[in-house]
């Protein structure tokens, strides 16, 4: 019923395996993907530290700055009162209005909870 | 004109004839398998954008390919493939007879053949992928490492049931859980099983949702599974730039046999993080990626020729993918575990079956069971980091098997 000569004796390069071989290739094998992904991961390690202390020198920078020139904080961004039944303000950072009521209702719906016993304290988009 | 005489030719050269003469019976169980694929893709929706292809191709090539028939209208031919890979034969290595012998596939499976569909495919996946949940949580990739260990498992399993090295190397990359990875292997090393290998890989790609579960839920505890995770740092734009290079320069010199697949992986995603080349990230990940889909589907789907595709080395490939895929979820699980332990509880060991590389499929999973376990769990983006890390682990881990055998 099976045609299974055609898988044996398929291609002129086919290499032979013993098992000791095969067990031998699989260890070592499995050695190099993690030894080169280990070596990935430092590499990116020291690219994020590098990053990292990059934009913390700029925070600081940016931060000083406020503080020799502290600005009149606008009017509109006092504290405005709160609907009846509002858990509380939510900050946006980069996110449309009409996404961050979508995600608090995706976020309550998965929760099963009522929105309005949730506080969302501030929602950012992760770049 | 004798019409008896003519009748006799028509219905001799038919292929309802076909089925009744040597062999043609395997052609009919092949179109019966080509339906079930094709009612599992359409009807249970299991990776249908290549599956439909793929059943659609076993269709057409057991529809028109006969072995004991008349081969001259096939649109795929196994004997001209044959020939290409028979060094004692004047075509081999030739595409040239294909183009002036083949069929519609023959000329379409060249892109198969050749390893130009594998690549493209890759670059559409580099263009759709966000790096940013590895970047920022660089031990992801420890989990994508991990989660490669069923392709040394299912490599070591098919020698012991007694295939050849190459054949073995073939079959375990399943484990990858990578479509592309996988037939691009097996075309360089064992394309003669290519079909069931494709099939399979494909297959139990679909089935993640229901493989993984009970293993992830037998290998932790309801403790474990519960652990809410911190939220990563932002990642930069110019990290998100860079990435893409390093990890070029990097697993390409390290194997570079990986070149095709980690090369277009990374260029599709620097196109896509670089900024100034929207147009070309948007035809690589809508356009581009859809036509190679729409040929890579039908041509892995025409080497499913019903006299290669029937026979005991295909139920064992079918085991042997399924154990790969068990082990690499098990191996990513466990490092999972590891990392649990020694961060103090602070990861949760279920971002570790996304290590294997089904991009997004796997994470998903992650993330429905660690809400099944706490309802106000999201893990989804840090199994981004495992699964993203297990596509370069399993092209390293194909890299590395193509370095041994070829």
């Amino acid at each position: 019923m099976f045609d299974s000569n055609f898988f044996t004796a398929a291609a002129e390069n086919v290499k032979e395996m013993s098992i000791g071989d095969a067990a031998i290739t699989a260890v070592f094998g499995y050695c190099v993907v993690f030894c080169g992904l280990i070596f990935l991961m430092i590499v990116l390690y020291c690219t994020g530290a590098y990053f990292k202390s990059k934009n913390e020198k700029e925070s600081a920078v940016a931060e000083a700055a406020k503080k020799i020139a502290p600005e009149a904080a606008p009017e509109a961004e006092k504290e405005l009162p709160l609907a009846p039944g509002s858990a509380g303000h939510v900050k946006l950072f980069d996110v449309p209005d009409k996404e961050a009521a979508m995600i608090m209702a995706i976020v309550a719906d998965k929760m099963q909870k009522p929105l309005n016993e949730l506080h969302f304290i501030s929602i950012k988009e992760v770049k | 004109m004798d019409i008896l005489e003519t009748l006799k030719t028509l219905w001799e050269s038919s292929g309802f004839h076909s089925f009744l003469i040597d062999g043609g019976w395997k052609n009919l169980i092949m179109i019966l398998i080509s339906c079930v694929l094709l009612y599992l893709g359409i009807k249970k929706k299991f990776e249908p954008l290549l599956l439909v292809g793929i059943a659609f191709g076993c269709l057409l090539v057991n529809l028109s390919y006969f072995t004991a028939g008349d081969t001259s209208d096939a649109l795929y031919h196994m004997n001209l493939w044959d020939n290409f890979l028979d060094p004692t034969h004047e075509d081999y290595h030739s595409y040239g007879a294909i183009m002036a012998h083949g069929g519609l596939l023959d000329i379409l499976y060249i892109g198969v053949k050749a390893g130009i569909y594998p690549s493209l495919i890759f670059m559409g996946v580099g263009a759709m992928t966000d790096f940013g949940p590895l970047i920022s949580n660089p031990k992801s990739l420890l989990l994508g490492a991990a989660a490669q260990m069923g392709v040394f498992l299912a490599f070591f399993g098919a020698v012991c049931l007694g295939f050849s090295g190459n054949q073995a190397a073939s079959i375990g990359i399943i484990g990858g859980a990578d479509g592309p990875t996988a037939i691009f292997l097996t075309t360089k090393l064992a394309p003669e099983l290519l079909g069931p290998i494709a099939i399979a890989a494909y297959s139990y790609m679909a089935l993640i949702p229901m493989i993984q579960p009970p293993l992830m839920r037998l290998l932790t505890t309801k403790k474990e599974r519960e652990v809410k995770m911190e939220q990563t740092r932002v990642v930069t734009k110019t990290e998100k730039i860079i990435f893409p290079i390093i990890v070029a320069m990097f697993v390409i010199l390290l194997l570079p046999s990986t070149a095709p697949l980690v090369g277009c992986l990374m260029l599709g995603n620097l196109w896509r993080e670089c900024g100034v080349t929207e147009r070309l990230s948007d035809t690589v990940q809508n356009a581009l990626m859809n036509i190679v889909t729409v040929f890579l589907g039908i041509s892995v789907g025409a080497t499913t020729a019903a006299d290669r595709f029937l026979s005991l080395e295909t139920i064992k490939i079918i085991v042997l993918g399924l154990t790969a895929f068990a082990f690499s979820t098990i191996g990513g699980l466990l490092v999972g575990k590891i990392m649990y332990k020694l961060s103090g509880g602070k990861i949760n060991p279920l971002i570790g079956s996304a290590g294997v590389s089904a991009v997004p499929m796997a994470a998903r999973v992650s993330q429905m069971e660690g809400q099944k376990a706490n309802p106000s769990n999201f893990l989804l983006m840090h199994a981004m980091g495992p699964n993203v890390a297990g596509v370069i682990g399993s092209a390293i881990a194909a890299g590395f098997l193509l370095a041994v055998f070829k």
